[in-house]
């Protein structure tokens, strides 16, 4: 096998063929992949489907804590399981520059059979593309994945059950990944050992779902951070929040690197952290099953949502002053002096 | 986390705020000069703790803010010529020149590129001979050493394609000229970082010629609400002088080796502000013996006519005169995702603060 990535590996020739079955195949091994049908064949069991698509672009392709296909596959499982669904199969779309490392790809994709082996799905179908030389950064991924979802379950992602009173809570540290990709871009010269915290939840989102306590609204705090949830759960639902900001936790190291940078955490997105909404007569007995997972043992009751406001989430500030949440309208900067 | 947690202790901050509240009922006007302290006050959520008598003015202390949409005009020319790349602060790029803004030139394809310092910038004029690197000097007191700092490490690795284009101003003029034009302040509270450098000196005339107190503050709440009390004691007692509140930062004479590099490589001329207009001896322009590096001096360029927008106030805004939700512009036309006026772009800006924060 050639050490680079060349344009023919996306011909649809020989390279395309051997790629497919030496990398792909020998990776995300499974019987509906090994048939190399143009479409994968799925007996689904459910007229309850729920469908996703992501593409992720990073740079650099390699950050502590993972890389660009554990995002991608972390990424869509997640996107399907805070709907409610249980992920099942996913596929992969690679759109690669020409004389990307062979054996760069090799990881990567091991490591997304890896995650997909751990999340419990099955890759079952994909698409190669080379580009030319500067026309894509190394490497882009799709991913899109299919979950089957309980009827029960619908009002998760729209969020309608919400109620005064409900309390909101998040699993663990905020600002992780964020953090972790900018110091692997040597930005201000930090050496960090910030980790992103990239990771499937669908199994602690399986077990918190098992306790048959009436899950409100649960969603992913990705780009944007968890800032950007919070402002688009209360305008789509027109309620009011108000989140407790001493009860958001947020790592030593990354908040001394926000405080150096001048970011807002609140702002810097996550790869494995959901916002969960409960009633409050349930938070116990969920937060004991949060607690058992590795995902989930830092988790927190951050806030609740309240009667007056409708359509603001209001943050009491550390030294107990108030203002309110707003969704940022571009990327975050860093402060100029 | 040492020496961040301290700063922001709550029961220091109430015993502050009920100190505050004890010394008078009535209403006093302190304007915070920096965009940093705007931002601080209003992530903190410090307006919705003080007592109703003590009311805060955004000062004209942001950088971005102030610089005048003819600088902005001069950076889009600059970008449109084909043998430069321009390199900026990130804020810069969002503000709208007359017709276009930098950020709508990149996507034209003129090459901008964010910086974080101006180190970055001469290393990109080191890996591109061929090019002429123009940095955006913006900012106070706080960023000109380093542009100075900049020009002199071009000047000693000899670098002829690295252009310094200067809107670099200075604060004492312009805190002295919104009093000039009737402004009622109370109190300044003065920016930390900028005595960093210059030490507490440069606003001895303000007590003296105006009876307005200046308490130079740090930028924790504890630092901001201390220097609020040390500020409406003054008032009190209507006793007024120049104190330092951020003492584990400023020393009185400053930054000595600063002012020295500052000196050599800038002097003084007559600046425009955004909202205040032109203030004699408060801008700093690149100095004859380093003209080589003056993007002014050195690039020609056809700049179109500069054409101000109608109908926002950012110059009453950075006068303190009016409020960000005086403005009929304010979170209908001018949002931070469509900014119309420089002060909704930075996050430093007054606009900008109000509308994330209490909008």
């Amino acid at each position: 096998m050639e050490s680079n990535i060349l344009l023919g590996h996306g011909s649809g020739g020989k390279l395309s063929h051997n790629l497919i079955k030496d990398l792909f195949v020998k990776y995300f091994d499974n019987p509906i992949l090994k048939q190399q049908t143009d479409s994968a064949l799925l007996n689904i069991d459910s007229n309850n489907i729920a469908f996703t698509t992501d593409s992720y672009i990073v740079d650099p392709i390699f950050f502590p804590g993972g890389n660009i296909g554990k995002l991608a596959v972390c990424g869509t499982v997640n996107d399907l399981a805070v709907s409610g669904a249980i992920p099942k199969y996913l596929s992969v779309s690679f759109i690669i520059e020409e004389g990307f490392s062979f054996k760069e790809l090799e990881t990567i994709v091991s490591s997304m059979a890896k995650e997909a082996k751990r999340a419990g799905i099955l890759i079952v179908t994909g698409d190669t593309k080379v580009v030319n030389k500067g026309q894509c950064d190394k490497l882009f991924i799709n991913t899109s994945g299919i979950g089957i979802i309980e009827e029960k379950y619908k009002s998760i992602s729209t969020g309608e059950k919400i109620k005064s009173g409900d309390k909101i809570i998040i699993n663990g540290t905020i600002a992780d990944h964020g953090m972790a990709i900018m110091a692997a871009r040597n930005f201000g010269n930090f050496k960090t050992d910030i980790k992103s915290d990239c990771a499937s939840l669908n199994h602690l989102i399986k077990e918190i779902l098992n306790t048959n306590c009436l899950v409100k609204f649960m969603r992913d705090a990705t780009r944007g951070g968890i800032a950007t949830i919070l402002c688009e759960l209360t305008e789509n639902n027109n309620i009011g929040i108000e989140i407790d900001e001493s009860k958001v936790a947020v790592s030593e190291n990354v908040r001394g690197m926000c405080e150096l940078l001048g970011f807002d955490p609140f702002y810097v997105a996550n790869e494995g952290k959901i916002i969960l909404l409960l009633p409050d007569e349930e938070v116990d007995k969920v937060m004991a099953v949060m607690k058992q997972n590795e995902f989930g043992k830092d988790s927190v009751v951050i806030g609740e949502v309240v009667d007056n406001h409708n359509g603001k989430a209001v943050l009491k500030t550390e030294i107990g002053g108030k203002r309110i949440i707003d969704m940022l309208a571009d990327e975050q900067l860093p402060r100029i002096c | 986390m040492k020496y961040i947690d301290e700063f922001r202790d709550k029961e220091i901050v109430f015993k502050l705020l009920e100190k505050i509240s004890s010394l008078t009922k009535k209403e006093i006007f302190l304007m915070e000069v920096c965009g940093g302290h705007t931002w601080a006050i209003q992530k903190f959520g410090i307006p919705s703790l003080l007592p109703n008598n003590i009311k805060l003015l955004s000062g004209p202390g942001c950088p971005v803010c102030v610089t005048s949409k003819k600088f902005i005009d001069q950076a889009i020319a600059y970008s449109r010529l084909k043998d430069v790349i321009i390199t900026t602060f990130g804020d810069l790029i969002r503000v709208p020149g007359s017709t276009s803004s930098l950020n709508l030139e990149k996507s034209r394809g003129a090459d901008i590129r964010i910086v974080y310092s101006i180190l970055d910038a001469l290393q990109i004029a080191n890996e591109n001979p061929s090019k002429k690197i123009i940095f955006l000097g913006i900012g106070f007191e706080t960023t000109a050493p380093s542009s100075a700092v900049g020009i002199l490490n071009a000047a000693s690795k000899r670098l002829t394609n690295f252009f310094l284009f200067s809107s670099h101003k200075i604060m004492p003029p312009a805190m002295a000229a919104l009093i000039d034009e009737g402004v009622t302040i109370n109190g300044y509270l003065a920016p930390g970082h900028v005595s960093t450098i210059t030490g507490s000196h440069i606003y001895d005339d303000i007590p003296a010629k105006y009876g307005v107190g200046c308490v130079i503050s740090g930028f924790e709440p504890t630092d901001i609400l201390q220097s609020i009390y040390m500020l409406v004691k003054q008032v009190v007692g209507n006793k007024f002088s120049v104190e330092i509140q951020y003492k584990r930062v400023v020393k009185p004479e400053g930054n000595i080796k600063a002012q020295e590099i500052m000196k050599e490589v800038f002097r003084l001329r007559d600046d425009w502000w955004r909202g205040l207009g032109t203030i004699k001896n408060s801008g700093l322009c690149v100095n004859e013996k380093f003209s080589n590096f003056d993007a002014e001096k050195m690039i020609q360029v056809y700049v179109e006519e500069t054409k101000e927008e109608t109908g926002c106030i950012c110059g009453e805004i950075l006068k303190g005169l009016k409020t960000p939700p005086q403005c009929k512009l304010f979170a209908t036309v001018c949002t931070t995702s469509n900014p119309v006026g420089a002060c909704m772009v930075s996050h430093e800006g007054a606009c900008n603060a109000y509308y994330r924060f209490n909008k």
